[in-house]
């Protein structure tokens, strides 16, 4: 029963990490119909640069764990937020009359330019965090006596006040209604008054930001960073997206922690060489049964 | 093929005596550029005419890869016997596949096909059934053997690959002007439409499916006598998304736009070797340039004009 639970908990950190990627995949194919590629090397980005700042500022040192943790998360919202509305206004502005399948090569063009950008930048090899920032978030700490690392409850506790806060704000506020109309109807949106740019730039601020933080805590979740860290996380949370269905701000936080429990569970009672098809089955099971996705019923086109 | 231009008769003579001017790197190159050519224009039954977003075609290739390797280190049957029987092999998965997902729009279709990659990547890295060999691949395959004479120089490949490409293009070709061939253009160009005049859109997007695999599960075969050595990275996501690319930047659904995509994306970077570690950074930009400013490929497919042949 303690590798049940044990998975289980494995499984919601690593699955709140596909879901705030999911998020960006969803906010960005519900505004503007498009599987945003490079959205996982958005994601590898932010692993990257929490490696840099770390290093180069010594945050941790100068701060304290907590505020220097705090402080770098806002550091790489900000910059990885940049880069994707730099990525918008590039790759995919030019682009939003044209065909689907234009932008859907314009998004892997961008993609592989990334990836190769980071490999480029940081080299081919895995880079590892800074050993004094891995000393705090290795400990383990025993909740419900499980023995628990500081870094996957950092994870599951951040991502769920994060996506509290994308839900509160994509529900309540003016900008997020503004969002969720531009997300159904672009012409009527611009006929009600919403400038439908300024809204489509900040989608591309939070989606890549969110996934910015994720790529932060997964490098200190597991100490190491490769280039080609947002291909393998970019697609299970992509498929995170579809479960639960794609456009779907709840569903994409719904797919992503059962894809994660899913997946722990699967490697530990199935077999852990298949633990990566698993979510290929999943997706490819889910389209044949249930295209729209768990919680995704607005889409009335036919797929 | 009466309506070849002069050109084309041109660049068939330059093809054919190339390689006694190349060294064996360069003859290898071409091999090369010829495999993804032919790839190439496999893939461009599904994706240039039919307009399926199919990014996962390096699976067929791998399938018809293995069942030579598997068949000819295990029994050696001869690899030219293996041909049709990896092109049967992978049709037949691709028949299989197809079927449930072939209804799916676009991007769907795009995402369950590079589901489909990973998972026959990831079972040949698993040994199945202990026919694989894992990560490490099947080594020791035959040199294609025709009528006692062994292909085995770079040059004897050069030849063979460009006889099996010019096989292809010229049923391509046929395929391309035929009933069929017509079909699936206007299934690209409007599925309604076409549903509204007759066609049977499933059957035909399976078809096209199908037949993509078996071109693809063949030349599988002879990839594995060329390689000798096989193994699972060797048909990796990316190889699909260099296929894709070749289509879509030559000029999707035209003939001599993927051949010129092929020479293109795998030809170029050879040229450009000193930047070996920055192609694909230039790669992907030129891809998104690409799009931007010439979206249908740089030799787009023309459109058919039909005379009225009793108008009057």
């Amino acid at each position: 029963m303690e590798l049940f639970f044990t998975q289980l908990a494995n499984g919601l950190a690593i699955g709140s990490i596909y879901a705030l990627i999911a998020l960006g995949y969803t906010m960005v194919y519900g505004i503007l119909k498009l599987i945003n590629f490079a959205h996982g090397d958005l994601f590898g980005i932010g692993a990257y640069l929490g490696l840099t700042l770390l290093t180069c500022f010594g945050l941790i040192g100068k701060l304290g764990f907590v505020t220097g943790i705090i402080v770098l998360a806002v550091m790489i919202f900000i910059l990885v937020g940049i880069i994707g509305i730099m990525l918008e206004k590039i790759a995919y502005k030019p682009l939003r009359n044209s065909d689907r399948l234009s932008a859907v090569v314009s998004a892997l063009g961008a993609s592989i330019f990334l990836q190769n950008a980071l490999m480029l930048i940081y080299g081919a090899r895995i880079r590892a965090y800074p050993a004094n920032v891995l000393e705090i978030t290795t400990k383990t700490i025993v909740i419900f006596g499980l023995n628990l690392s500081v870094a996957r409850v950092i994870i599951f506790v951040v991502s769920i006040v994060l996506m509290i806060v994308l839900y509160l704000f994509v529900q309540k506020t003016k900008m997020g209604v503004a969002i969720r109309a531009v997300a159904i109807d672009h012409e009527a949106s611009k006929l009600m008054g919403i400038n439908v740019n300024t809204i489509i730039t900040i989608v591309f601020l939070i989606g890549p930001a969110l996934g910015g933080i994720a790529g932060l805590m997964v490098g200190l979740c597991y100490g190491q960073v490769s280039f080609m860290i947002g291909w393998s996380y970019g697609l299970k949370a992509f498929i995170a997206a579809i479960l639960g269905g794609i456009g779907n701000i709840p569903g994409a936080m719904v797919g992503g922690i059962l894809l994660g429990v899913v997946e722990a569970l699967g490697a530990a009672y199935l077999s852990l060489a298949w633990k990566d098809a698993i979510a290929f089955f999943i997706l490819i099971l889910i389209l044949i049964v249930k295209p729209t996705g768990i919680l995704g019923e607005r889409v009335a086109e036919k797929i | 093929m009466k309506n070849m231009k002069k050109k084309d008769i041109l660049f068939c003579i330059v093809l054919l005596i190339l390689p006694i001017f190349l060294n064996n790197y360069w003859t290898d190159v071409m091999v090369n550029i010829g495999f993804y050519a032919i790839l190439g224009l496999s893939l461009n039954i599904i994706l240039g005419y039919c307009g399926l977003f199919h990014m996962g075609h390096a699976a067929f290739y791998a399938i018809g890869a293995y069942t030579a390797a598997i068949l000819n280190t295990k029994f050696n049957v001869p690899i030219f016997a293996l041909v049709p029987l990896g092109g049967l092999f992978a049709g037949l998965l691709a028949a299989i596949i197809a079927k449930p997902i072939i209804h799916l729009r676009g991007d769907y279709l795009l995402i369950v096909t590079i589901g489909i990659v990973e998972i026959v990547r990831i079972t040949l890295v698993n040994n199945i059934f202990g026919l694989t060999n894992g990560a490490n691949g099947i080594f020791g395959i035959d040199r294609p053997n025709l009528f006692g004479f062994v292909i085995k120089t770079r040059t004897h490949f050069y030849y063979l690959i460009f006889a099996f490409a010019a096989i292809t293009v010229y049923l391509f070709y046929q395929l391309e002007n035929s009933r069929f061939g017509r079909a699936l253009f206007y299934i690209k160009e409007d599925e309604v439409a076409a549903e509204g005049s007759g066609i049977d859109i499933a059957k035909y997007k399976l078809l096209a499916f199908v037949i993509g695999a078996v071109w693809a599960g063949m030349l599988g075969v002879i990839y594995s006598s060329n390689m000798l050595i096989i193994c699972p990275e060797s048909f990796n996501f990316w190889e699909s998304v260099i296929l894709f690319t070749i289509v879509l930047i030559g000029g999707s659904g035209n003939i001599k736009g993927v051949i010129l995509g092929a020479f293109l994306i795998v030809g170029l970077p050879e040229i450009f070797r000193e930047l070996a570690t920055a192609r694909m950074l230039v790669f992907g930009a030129a891809m998104i340039i690409m799009m931007i400013f010439r979206p249908e490929g740089i030799l787009p497919v023309k459109r058919k004009i039909y005379k009225y042949e009793n108008f009057e």
